[in-house]
């Protein structure tokens, strides 16, 4: 599966689009923050982190399809 | 409706969208560059969307104002790019009926924009530059 980052997530991981290695078996909404945190420790500290899927917000225990389109939303500062 | 992401705001677009003779109050809530944050001189703003949720997600805002309240017309138009101090960086109006209505869907469209919809900007000031609200 292949993630797009934006704002901060995107300068933490230093590139526009990451690609998640099916070997990690990522399923959920939740594993793959968990996943992330392991990989990139800075993402820790960031007030807020939620996933987008097909450009809506998904909840922790929702399933990720590698179809679909994935996003790192971190916290929002539009206006 | 006149949802949009675009370069340059121009006011006289979204005043002109807003205006019908069934409305009897026009509200446009214009946020601008400010020159300073936290004591801090600002020099320039960067806005960056992630175009498509962040249209969709102005789409879902717009439709829970309309459930909420009697609407003649709406827009929730949002720049990206560099803004320099004192540039318009969103607009969010409504037209309606009476005023009371739309004094409150107005700031209504802005609140929750600025809750949920996917865009972020980085301040820069004269020594460094970071990206708004990232850290607690």
């Amino acid at each position: 599966m292949e993630l797009l980052l934006f704002g901060i997530t995107r300068d933490i991981v230093g590139r526009h689009k990451l690609a998640v290695p099916a070997q990690e078996a990522i399923h959920t909404v939740a594993g793959l923050k968990a996943w992330l945190g392991k990989q990139y420790p800075a993402i820790q500290h960031l007030a807020s982190l939620a996933v987008a899927v097909d450009n809506e917000y998904a909840q922790d225990d929702d399933l990720l399809q590698p179809e679909s389109e994935i996003a790192l939303i971190p916290p929002v500062s539009g206006g | 409706m006149l949802i949009r992401i675009v370069e340059h705001i121009d006011l006289n677009e979204a005043y002109a969208w807003l205006q019908s003779p069934d409305a009897g109050a026009v509200n446009l809530f214009i946020g601008t560059v400010r020159n300073h944050t936290k004591g801090k001189a600002v020099t320039r703003l960067d806005f960056e969307a992630y175009e498509a949720m962040a249209l969709q997600q102005m789409q879902h805002v717009a439709n829970a104002a309309k459930a909420k309240w009697p609407l003649v017309k709406l827009v929730i138009i949002h720049a990206t790019g560099a803004k320099q101090p004192g540039e318009p960086v969103v607009i969010t109006g409504v037209s309606s009926a009476h005023r009371d209505a739309s004094f409150e869907a107005c700031r209504f469209l802005i609140d929750e924009l600025k809750r949920t919809v996917p865009i972020w900007k980085k301040e820069f000031y004269e020594d460094n530059s970071m990206w708004v609200n990232a850290h607690p």
